[in-house]
């Protein structure tokens, strides 16, 4: 930690200290993490219960219910985000810090989706397989899975940042956060139902990558403007 | 001469102001319902595909520009509110939000109606509907967010930094939507030519005045009560006729 001292240190030595300070944080309390893992876990499993075990159909279904479980499951781990630091406050210490707020932010998001995005892709090939998804459109979908992960860490980030200390701000923050992740889900599925039906995945693929990098550039400086308005 | 900008921008000034043009809007939007909805349901022909049933788009078609014009709007005044700081963008963009959804709601409400005879079903999933969908979950979380936040100040700017975000979003979405399902019809109305017969353009353009001039009115009047709610404390609302007796 001695990085942090007086000396001002590079951005990047900023970046990757917020990320570490996050990662082992998040180790401390292991059962969050699970948690969020379980519950994808249980949604997906609870569709062939719902809609019947006819392996035609479920493996029509999959990428739909995996991207959809995928995007629930990032929404209950987003209150999290920046509460506990809200709460404790340490996140009106790094308001005040003179580095860069944004790059702060961008930190917390990577650090976000380490821990509760990554899992969920990690997870998602054995889930795939419960579907009886062939590998080709399986691989394609991890893909999607790992470019559009950190797309809803980083847009949901914008609406945690948003609610921060509101009574009810869970169920707002999915009201709020998840009209905007519509078109992750869209390109995310299109490009597993592409390679299914024989199409090229590049466009879909392709569209999901410039969205990740759209919000790459632009969602730190909301989610910091964001952090700005609500600790006014 | 110096024209000063905002001096409309104040809540003190601009609650006259909107009081005035109230009636001019209300009564003209009012006619224009009239002469449009008698263009529509009168003089304008049968279509020949149709039947009767297309007369909807007369409220359809206006009532979908409108939601969307107006969460442009909605977006513009939130922009202005937080570079400028005007306490009056704030109060504009949460008076637009309801009209818009309203809108948004009738667009979804007569497309269905329009859509039991038309396709058979009163819910399709394709590509304008599931985005008008959205739109209106976009309104809802305006007003929730802004709802859910006590401080009026940052509820407004907090529900501005989101209409922003969304308003950036909605090409994406739109785009997002369309290529993964088209089904509706083509737009009718091109900038070049039209295929619409003339009575009905009439009626169709006379009801889109309508509801802008509907729109304004009823924002301005709702604007008078957001600034009459939170300026309650001040001295000059104290002065108000209205208030005094």
């Amino acid at each position: 930690m001695k990085v942090m001292g007086y000396k001002k240190s590079s951005l990047l030595q900023l970046l990757v200290l917020v990320i570490r300070r996050d990662l082992v944080l998040a180790m401390r309390r292991r059962a969050d993490v699970l948690t969020t893992l379980v519950f994808f876990v249980i949604v997906v499993s609870l569709f062939p219960l719902g809609v019947g075990p006819e392996l035609g159909m479920l493996r029509k279904m999959a990428p739909g219910v995996l991207w959809v479980a995928a995007l629930l499951a990032s929404m209950l781990s987003l209150g999290r985000l920046f509460s506990a630091d809200y709460q404790d406050g340490t996140l009106e210490q790094m308001m005040l810090a003179p580095q860069s707020l944004s790059m702060l932010v961008l930190g917390k998001m990577i650090a976000h989706w380490m821990v509760s995005g990554l899992p969920l892709v990690l997870m998602a090939p054995v889930l795939g397989l419960q579907f009886d998804m062939s590998a080709q459109p399986l691989g394609v979908l991890i893909i999607g899975l790992l470019l559009g992960t950190p797309i809803l860490s980083m847009i949901g980030a914008i609406g945690a940042a948003l609610t921060l200390g509101l009574r009810g701000g869970g169920v707002l923050l999915s009201l709020l956060v998840l009209p905007l992740c519509i078109p992750v889900l869209i390109f995310g599925t299109g490009a597993v139902e592409a390679i299914s039906s024989g199409l090229s995945v590049a466009s879909h693929l392709s569209l999901l990558g410039a969205l990740l990098v759209l919000s790459l550039v632009f969602t730190p400086l909301v989610v910091a403007q964001a952090l700005r308005i609500s600790m006014e | 001469m110096a024209i000063n900008w905002f001096k409309y921008s104040s809540p003190t000034t601009f609650y006259g102001l909107a009081g005035k043009m109230i009636p001019w809007f209300a009564v003209s939007a009012a006619i224009l319902f009239a002469i449009g909805l008698y263009i529509g349901f009168v003089v304008a022909p049968v279509d020949a595909q149709q039947g009767e049933f297309y007369r909807i788009i007369f409220i359809h078609v206006p009532a979908s520009m409108m939601s969307m014009f107006l969460y442009m709007v909605m977006a513009a005044y939130a922009a202005l509110g937080l570079v400028f700081n005007t306490r009056l963008s704030g109060m504009m963009a949460s008076a637009l939000a309801p009209t818009g959804a309203l809108f948004t709601l009738i667009s979804l409400w007569t497309g269905a109606l329009w859509g039991k005879p038309m396709w058979g079903a009163w819910w399709m999933w394709d590509a304008r509907m599931t985005s008008e969908l959205i739109l209106l979950f976009l309104y809802l979380g305006f007003i929730a967010l802004h709802a859910s936040i006590d401080d009026s100040r940052r509820a407004d700017r907090a529900a501005a930094l989101l209409a922003i975000v969304g308003s950036v979003n909605v090409p994406i979405i739109y785009f997002s939507v369309k290529w993964w399902n088209t089904l509706h019809q083509g737009a009718t109305i091109k900038f070049t030519g039209t295929s619409m017969q003339i009575a009905m353009q009439q009626a169709m353009f006379t009801m889109l005045l309508a509801c802008w001039l509907y729109s304004i009115a009823v924002v301005l009047a709702r604007v008078r009560s957001i600034i009459l709610s939170r300026e309650r404390n001040t001295a000059w609302i104290n002065e108000l006729p209205e208030v005094k007796q």
